[in-house]
C-alpha cells in the first residue's frame, strides 16, 4: 500500500539543472546618473555642477534621516511617524555643544571646526540613541503588530516631543551659523561649490558605506537582512531578535539625530517643528525607495533632491510639486518602490 | 538494508510532551498531546492534514505557546521558554516552508546558523557529501535555488552545528524522487551521529525504514504510539490509522 | 420617529444622552444664551468640527483607514467658496454655489484618484502617500498667492443675507439682533446637523456595515464577495465630500480662508486628537470630543496662562504650562488615550451602561 504520490515530471527535471546566474536589479542604479545627464543639455556646465552638488548634498542629508526609518520598518514592521522627533531632538541637543563652543566655530580653522562639529554630532547621536531606545521599549513595544495604533501613537510622540523642545529650549528659533571654515564656496573652474555641501556629500557617502559594509559583511548585518525576511526563523536559529530590534531602532534614531544636526546647519536655524517639516520628504523618499531597502532609500533621496534642485532652477512653479510627481512616476513604474523587500 | 528495529530504551526520553493544549485564536488545535521522543533514533509523527502535527512542532519550538500541559526537553521544562532560548537548549527546527533566507547566499544561511563561531569546515564537507548541490551553489542567493535544493539548505542549516534534537516538518513534500533519496541518505547518516530526530511526514514509505518509534496524530491528540517496526508489519493497523489519509502530497 | 432620525444608532448611555442633549441645546440656543462674539464663534467652530471629525471617523473608525488628506478636502471646500466670492464684486449665492460646486468636483476627483491609486497598497503606504499629497497641496496653496492669497489668505464678502450689516427684523429677539451673523450661525448649525445625521445614516446602513466588516477582517470581506476596494473608495469620496462641505460652511462663517486655518497640519492633528479621545467608530465621539476640545482650546488656555504666571519662579514648570504649550498636554492625553482609553469617552460611557445593565440583572 503505497503512500506516495507521483511527483510531476517537471519537478523531477528541475532537480538537477544548473541555476541561472543571480539576477542583479540594475535599473534603479542608473536613474541618478541618467537624470543628471538628462539635465546637462539644458544648463551651462558650471550651473550644472552647482545644482548637482546641491542636490547630492541635500539628498545625502535626507538619506541619513530616512535610512533609519526604512530599516526599522523593514526589520520590525514598525512605522515610526514620530521619526522626525529624533531629527529635531538631535539638532537641538547639538546646540548644547555648538553654542557654548561658539568660539571654536568662529575660528577659521578646519580641524577646530570639524572637531567641534564631531563632538556635537556625537552628543546628538548619543542623546537620540538613548531616547530612541526608551521610545521603543516604552511607547512602541506595547503596540507591535498593530499598525493603526502605531501610526497614532508615534504621531502623538512627535507632537509631545516638539512641545517639550519648546519647553526646554524655548519657543523661539535658534540661529545656527555655519562654522567659519565651512562658509562660502570653492570654485571648480566657473562652478561654485559650497563647502558645507561638499562636507554633507562626504558624510553621506561615509554613512552609506558604513551601512553597506555593516549589512553585508558583518554577522549583525546578516541578522538584520535575515530578520527583514523572516524574523521568526531567526529566532528559531537561536537569536534574540527583540534585542536586535531595539538596537536597530536606537541606531536609526541616532542616524536621524545626525541628519538633524546637518540639516540644522544647512538651514542655519533650528525650530522645533523642523522634524515634522522634513517628515514629508523623508516619507516620499522611503516610499520611492521601497520600505525596508537601504539602497532604494539612498537612490530615492538623491533622486528627489536632484529633481527638486533641477526643477527649482529650470521650472520653479513645477518645483512645488516635483516631489509628488516623482513619487507618482516611480510608483507607476514599480508600485512597491524601487527595491521592495517581499514582506507580507 | 538492515536497520535497528528496537530503539534504545536505556535512558530517559529526550523530549516529553504531557497533556499539551494549544489554542490559535479561537481554535483549539492541540487537545492534550502526549508525546515521547526517545534519545537517539528517529521518531516519526504521522497523521492526516489538520491533525495538528505542524502545530505540535511549533509548540515545542515555542513559536506558539502551549495553553496547558508541559514540555520537558533533556530534563528541562521548556514549556514557557522563548524560542531563541529553546533553540539554544539544543533544538533545531526545519519548518515546512523551509524558511531559507532568499536574499542571503547559501554560505550566509549556514553561517548564520553556526551560532558558536565560524563554520566547521570538516562538518560542512560532511554535509556536502550527501547534499552536493550546496557546494555547487555556495555563493548564490538561496532564493534562486529549486525547492529540493532549498530543502537541503534548510536541513544543512539545522545540522551545521551538532544539535541534540532536530524537528523536521514534511521535508519530502513536493520533491523529486532523486532528492528524496538524498534526504533519506542524509537522515541515515544523521542517525549514526546520535542526533535525535522528530520527523513529521505524510510519506509513509519514506519513514517506514528510517523510523524507530512512531506516533500517529488525529484531531489534536496522539491516537497511537509505538515502534515503527510493529506498525510497518501490521497492514491492518496501517489501514486503520492511515488508510483515510493516503492523499498526501500536493 | 426619534429612532428613525438617529438611524437606529442611539447613544445607549444615559450620561452620553445627557451630554449630547446639553451640547445640542447649547449649540441651538448659543446666540441667545451667550452674548458677545467669542462664544458664538466657539459654538460655530464646534458645529463645524463635529462634522469634520465625524466624517473622519467614517474613514478611521468605521473603515479603518488612516488618511492625512482630510484637511486638504476641508481646505478645498473652504477655498472653493472663498476664492469664488473674493473674485467677484457682487457676492451672490450663485457665485458661492458655483465655487462650492467646483470645489466639490475637485474633491470627488481627487478623493477618487487617491483612493484608486493608494488603497490598493498597505495601510501604511496609504497614510504616507496622503501625507505627501496633502502637504504638497498646502505648499501649492501658500505659493500660488495671486489665486489663493498665499500665506495671508483671503477675506471676502458673503451674500447679503449673511453679512453682519443685514438686519432681518428691526427688533431684537431675546437680546440678540437678528442680523446676518445670526442667520449665518443658523445656516452653519442646521447645515452641520443635516450632515451629521447623514453620516449617522450612512454608517448604520448596509454600506456602513460592510465598511466595518472590511475594517475588522478585509480578507474575509473579500471572501464574502464584497469588492473592498470599491467600498473603500466610496468611503474615501464620501468622507472627503462632507469635509469639503464643512470647509465651505467654515469659510462662510469666518469670511476668510487661509492655509493655517484651513489646510494646516494643526487642523489634522486636532482632528486626530478629537477622534481618538472622543471615541473612534462611534460618531457621537466626534460630537462630545469636538465640543470638549474646542471649549478647552478656547477657555482652558486662559487657565493655563494664569497658572503659568503663578508659577513664574519655577521656569521649567511655567514654560510647560504656558498656554502655547497646550498641545503638549493634549499630546500626552492623546497617547494615554490610545493605551488606556482606546474606546474613547463615548466607548467608556457606553461600556459603563452595558456593564451596569449586566450587573443589575
Amino acid at each position: 500500500m503505497s503512500a506516495t504520490l507521483p511527483i510531476p515530471k517537471a519537478q523531477a527535471a528541475q532537480a538537477d539543472t544548473p541555476l541561472p546566474a543571480a539576477k542583479r536589479d540594475l535599473a534603479p542604479l542608473l536613474l541618478v546618473p541618467a537624470l543628471a545627464l538628462a539635465v546637462l543639455p539644458f544648463v551651462s556646465l558650471p550651473t550644472w555642477v552647482t545644482l548637482t552638488v546641491a542636490g547630492l548634498a541635500m539628498g545625502m542629508m535626507i538619506f541619513i534621516m530616512a535610512s533609519g526609518l526604512t530599516l526599522v520598518f523593514g526589520l520590525m514592521s514598525v512605522l515610526n511617524f514620530g521619526h522626525g522627533a529624533f531629527v529635531s531632538v538631535g539638532a537641538f541637543s547639538a546646540t548644547m555643544v555648538l553654542l557654548p563652543m561658539r568660539g571654536w566655530l568662529e575660528a577659521d580653522s578646519l580641524p577646530a571646526n570639524l572637531g567641534v562639529l564631531g563632538l556635537a554630532v556625537l552628543v546628538a547621536m548619543l542623546v537620540t540613541a538613548l531616547i530612541g531606545w526608551a521610545f521603543e521599549r516604552i511607547v512602541i513595544m506595547p503596540v507591535y503588530g498593530q499598525h493603526l495604533k502605531q501610526i497614532l501613537i508615534t504621531m502623538g510622540g512627535m507632537i509631545v516631543s516638539e512641545q517639550l523642545i519648546n519647553v526646554i529650549w524655548g519657543a523661539e528659533q535658534i540661529p545656527l551659523p555655519l562654522p567659519a571654515s565651512l562658509r562660502g564656496a570653492i570654485f571648480l573652474g566657473e562652478a561654485a561649490i559650497e563647502k558645507y555641501r561638499l562636507l554633507a556629500v562626504v558624510v553621506g557617502l561615509v554613512v552609506f558605506a558604513a551601512m553597506f559594509i555593516t549589512l553585508n559583511r558583518t554577522k549583525i548585518g546578516l541578522l538584520i537582512r535575515a530578520g527583514v525576511e523572516n524574523g521568526e526563523m531567526v529566532e528559531a536559529l537561536g537569536y534574540r531578535i527583540r534585542r536586535l530590534f531595539v538596537g536597530v531602532f536606537a541606531a536609526g534614531s541616532a542616524l536621524a539625530g545626525l541628519g538633524g544636526v546637518m540639516w540644522g546647519l544647512y538651514k542655519e536655524t533650528l525650530v522645533a517643528s523642523m522634524g515634522s517639516e522634513i517628515m514629508v520628504m523623508v516619507f516620499i523618499v522611503v516610499i520611492i525607495g521601497g520600505l525596508g531597502s537601504v539602497g532604494g532609500c539612498f537612490i530615492g533621496a538623491l533622486l528627489m533632491a536632484l529633481v527638486a534642485n533641477y526643477a527649482g532652477f529650470l521650472a520653479p512653479k513645477l518645483a512645488l510639486v516635483s516631489n509628488i510627481v516623482l513619487m507618482i512616476a516611480i510608483l507607476l513604474w514599480r508600485p512597491a518602490g524601487l527595491y521592495s523587500k517581499s514582506r507580507g | 538494508m538492515e536497520h535497528q528495529n528496537t530503539p534504545k530504551l536505556v535512558s530517559e526520553p529526550l523530549l516529553t510532551l504531557s497533556g499539551v493544549h494549544t489554542h490559535i485564536g479561537q481554535y483549539h488545535i492541540l487537545q492534550g498531546v502526549d508525546l515521547v521522543v526517545p534519545r537517539g533514533g528517529l521518531a516519526v509523527l504521522l497523521g492526516r492534514n489538520g491533525a495538528g502535527k505542524t502545530t505540535t512542532l511549533r509548540t515545542i519550538m515555542g513559536l506558539w505557546k502551549a495553553s496547558a500541559g508541559s514540555i520537558v526537553f533533556d530534563g528541562r521544562d521548556i514549556t514557557k521558554m522563548s524560542t531563541p532560548d529553546i533553540a539554544r537548549a539544543g533544538i533545531a527546527y526545519v519548518p515546512e516552508s523551509m524558511a531559507v533566507f532568499s536574499e542571503l547566499t547559501v554560505r550566509e544561511n549556514l553561517y548564520l546558523a553556526a551560532r558558536n563561531g565560524p563554520l566547521d569546515q570538516a562538518r560542512v564537507d560532511w554535509i556536502c557529501g550527501f547534499f552536493p548541490a550546496l557546494k555547487k551553489f555556495w555563493n548564490y542567493p538561496a532564493g534562486n535555488l529549486s525547492g529540493g535544493q532549498k530543502q537541503m539548505v534548510a536541513i544543512a542549516r539545522a545540522i551545521v552545528e551538532p544539535r541534540k534534537l532536530l524537528l523536521v516538518d514534511e521535508p519530502t513534500k513536493g520533491l523529486a524522487p532523486a532528492i528524496v533519496q538524498s534526504l533519506m541518505m542524509a537522515f541515515r547518516e544523521l542517525k549514526d551521529t546520535n542526533t535525535t530526530i522528530l520527523l513529521v511526514e505524510q510519506n509513509f514509505n519514506f519513514v517506514r525504514s528510517l523510523g524507530d518509534s512512531v506516533s500517529v496524530m488525529d484531531d489534536g491528540r496522539v491516537a497511537h504510539a509505538g515502534l515503527m517496526h510493529d506498525l510497518a508489519l501490521d497492514s491492518a493497523l496501517q489501514q486503520r490509522l492511515l488508510g483515510l489519509s493516503l492523499d498526501s502530497h500536493q | 420617529m426619534l429612532i428613525k432620525l438617529f438611524s437606529g444608532d442611539l447613544p445607549r448611555s444615559r450620561v452620553l444622552s445627557g451630554l449630547l442633549l446639553v451640547i445640542l441645546l447649547g449649540l441651538l440656543l448659543a446666540p441667545f444664551l451667550f452674548s458677545g462674539a467669542r462664544p458664538l464663534n466657539t459654538a460655530a467652530t464646534i458645529c463645524i468640527y463635529i462634522v469634520l471629525v465625524a466624517s473622519y471617523d467614517l474613514l478611521l473608525g468605521y473603515t479603518g483607514i488612516v488618511s492625512f488628506a482630510h484637511t486638504m478636502f476641508y481646505g478645498i471646500g473652504a477655498y472653493g467658496v472663498g476664492i469664488a466670492l473674493a473674485r467677484v464684486d457682487e457676492p451672490t449665492w450663485g457665485v458661492a454655489l458655483v465655487g462650492l460646486g467646483l470645489a466639490l468636483l475637485l474633491t470627488v476627483v481627487l478623493a477618487f484618484v487617491i483612493g484608486l491609486f493608494a488603497l490598493r497598497v498597505r495601510a501604511i503606504f496609504y497614510a504616507m502617500i496622503t501625507l505627501a499629497v496633502a502637504s504638497s497641496f498646502a505648499v501649492l496653496a501658500s505659493q500660488l498667492s495671486d489665486f489663493t492669497g498665499g500665506e495671508d489668505g483671503r477675506t471676502f464678502s458673503v451674500p447679503e443675507v449673511l453679512s453682519p450689516g443685514f438686519a432681518l427684523m428691526e427688533n431684537e429677539v431675546f437680546g440678540r439682533a437678528v442680523d446676518g451673523k445670526l442667520i449665518t450661525y443658523y445656516l452653519v448649525f442646521f447645515g452641520c446637523l443635516v450632515l451629521f445625521l447623514f453620516l449617522l445614516r450612512l454608517v448604520n446602513s448596509p454600506f456602513g456595515r460592510v465598511l466595518q466588516a472590511i475594517r475588522e477582517n478585509e480578507f474575509r470581506a473579500e471572501a464574502l464577495g464584497y469588492r473592498t476596494v470599491v467600498y473603500r473608495i466610496w468611503a474615501n469620496v464620501l468622507a472627503a465630500v462632507v469635509a469639503a462641505l464643512a470647509g465651505a460652511l467654515m469659510a462662510l462663517w469666518l469670511r476668510y480662508v487661509g492655509p493655517k486655518t484651513s489646510l494646516g497640519f494643526e487642523v489634522m492633528t486636532d482632528i486626530l486628537l478629537i477622534v481618538v479621545i472622543g471615541g473612534m467608530g462611534t460618531m457621537y465621539g466626534a460630537v462630545v470630543g469636538a465640543a470638549l476640545f474646542i471649549l478647552a482650546q478656547n477657555y482652558l488656555k486662559t487657565l493655563m496662562g494664569q497658572a503659568s504666571e503663578a508659577l513664574a519662579n519655577l521656569p521649567m514648570l511655567a514654560a510647560a504650562l504656558h498656554p502655547d504649550r497646550w498641545m503638549l498636554w493634549l499630546g500626552v492625553l492623546f497617547i494615554l488615550s490610545i493605551y488606556f482609553f482606546p474606546i474613547g469617552i463615548v466607548g467608556k460611557l457606553r461600556l459603563r451602561r452595558y456593564l451596569r445593565q449586566g450587573a443589575g440583572r
